[in-house]
């Protein structure tokens, strides 16, 4: 089974692009599909009623969603296989940006839309760092010159990273990605895949819920203002 | 093409002084039937129209060059450059696709000046020609009534000034061999300048229009229906009559709309020019 993680920000496109690649491999090969989201998801109902593939969704509530995917991968990868899937397409939330959660033995697909303004790329950072593919939508919508500093934006941040270029709803130009996805080998074993990156540092009073501002009301890992560079420490 | 070198050689980049031929092999309509063709060509300064009605495949058409179809889109058609199928980079790499794709849904977003527009656009591409941004805005100039200024913001221009900067920046900055234009013409930009200055740096340009003047400025015209191409019409000639007038009307049209514009009253004459 091939799995494939999605992720990119909110409305950039991801469910459009996961719908082409199942419209793509309809007939050929088995799908399943799990989204990922906080309080409220749609598009595991949407794709089961349009394609009759599995589908299904966890909400993340309190938790961090990129956390939650991480928890909940290896069992979602025994339901797909259980199911004999031959692709398994994960979608994440798309929140923070911070968190990168593709994994090995997977392809890893950033959505980035196009509109969402060109120095969006520079702010992603682990998003498209660690993906082997940024599929940028909505490029039929901005000028030639919004497109191409787009693209070179996206190649600053990961300068070997594939871009393909679409119009996810017509989807125009996402041949690279099927193939990419043809050629993906199998998870060779499920018991060793792991994160591709560090996640950022989660753990702390805010997260337990505490809601005073400031780091004076905090104990863990705090930062202040000033003096402090993207080096954290204790106090 | 005697020009081509003169004008534009200084920054011609490498993709687009390796191209000079594009090729399009038939695919087939909408119910299969293959298209009635053996191929189009397309070469420096060739300027064709794609006609038909709404939902006939204009669209389909110009993605098709768009993408290098290879036999693997709904058209089956096959898109080759100089005579074989494109090198993986002009497919892969959008960077080193030699085309620009100007429809009427692109938009330019940034609120910038048109001056640090397109000087982020030369960054992007990495040109070193000094003077390739006042030469740009000039160029956009000769395509529009409304004057741009390098300190206009991009977001308040009107439709018109943007349409021109995005082809004038298509031209030099992208400097794409071939322009495609899907349904530009209620701009309101200068057509047959546009046409002109294409010709004169050497682009080809396929225009999808419903516009009877860039139709019949246009040396071929595609005819679609149903999907695929319906016929290929080289008028040569035989459509000139008809195509002064339409380019009288369209003047006096163009006068008509300024004079409303500077807020007179059109009773005077002044039909036709």
């Amino acid at each position: 089974m091939k799995l494939l993680i999605i992720a990119g920000p909110p409305s950039a496109g991801k469910t459009a692009v996961t719908r082409q690649i199942i419209r793509h491999f309809t007939g050929t090969k088995k799908i399943a599909f799990l989204k990922i989201d906080v309080v409220r998801a749609f598009e595991d109902e949407e794709l089961r009623q349009e394609f009759g593939i599995p589908a299904k969704k966890i909400y993340s509530g309190d938790l961090c969603p990129d956390h939650t995917g991480i928890m909940v991968l290896q069992d979602a990868i025994d339901w797909a296989e259980s199911l004999g899937s031959d692709i398994f397409i994960v979608e994440s939330a798309g929140l923070c940006l911070r968190c990168s959660p593709y994994v090995t033995q997977s392809l890893g697909i950033v959505v980035l839309s196009a509109v969402s303004g060109m120095n969006s790329p520079l702010k992603m950072g682990p998003m498209i760092a660690l993906a082997d593919v940024a599929v940028i939508t909505k490029t039929d919508l901005v000028s030639q010159s919004e497109k191409e500093v787009f693209r070179e934006k996206t190649k600053e941040v990961a300068p070997s990273i594939d871009i393909i270029e679409t119009n996810a709803i017509q989807g125009t130009g996402l041949r690279y990605l099927m193939r990419s996805i043809e050629a993906l080998p199998d998870i060779a074993d499920r018991k060793s895949i792991m994160l591709r990156g560090v996640p950022p540092l989660g753990v702390c009073t805010i997260c337990v819920g505490k809601r005073e501002i400031g780091w004076q009301n905090h104990f863990g890992v705090i930062r202040k203002l000033d003096h402090a560079d993207d080096l954290f420490r204790g106090d | 093409m005697r020009t081509y070198f003169s004008l534009n050689s200084h920054h011609v980049s490498m993709s687009a002084c390796s191209i000079h031929e594009i090729t399009i092999l038939p695919g087939h309509d909408k119910h299969g039937n293959p298209e009635q063709f053996d191929r189009i060509v397309i070469r420096p300064g060739d300027t064709i129209s794609i006609v038909g009605p709404t939902g006939s495949g204009k669209t389909a058409f110009i993605n098709d060059i768009e993408v290098f179809a290879q036999n693997d889109t709904a058209t089956g058609r096959t898109i080759l450059v100089n005579g074989e199928i494109p090198a993986e980079e002009f497919i892969r790499d959008p960077s080193k696709k030699p085309i620009a794709l100007i429809t009427q849904n692109t938009k330019c977003l940034a609120d910038m000046t048109v001056e640090a527009f397109l000087a982020m656009h030369v960054r992007a591409r990495r040109i070193t020609e000094p003077d390739i941004v006042p030469e740009t805005i000039e160029l956009a100039n000769q395509f529009t009534g409304e004057q741009i200024h390098k300190n206009c913001r991009i977001t308040s221009l009107s439709g018109g000034q943007t349409r021109s900067l995005m082809v004038a920046d298509a031209i030099l900055i992208s400097n794409a061999p071939l322009i495609l234009l899907d349904e530009v013409e209620n701009a309101g930009i200068f057509r047959e300048r546009v046409i002109e200055v294409l010709k004169e740096h050497c682009k080809s340009v396929i225009f999808v229009t419903h516009d009877p003047l860039v139709s019949l400025l246009s040396e071929r015209r595609i005819v679609m229906k149903q999907g695929g191409v319906e016929k290929i019409l080289m008028p040569e000639g035989r459509e000139v009559h008809i195509r002064d007038m339409v380019t009288r009307l369209d003047l006096t049209l163009c006068r008509f709309r300024e004079r409303i514009r500077a807020g007179e009253l059109l009773t005077e004459q002044g039909f036709p020019v």
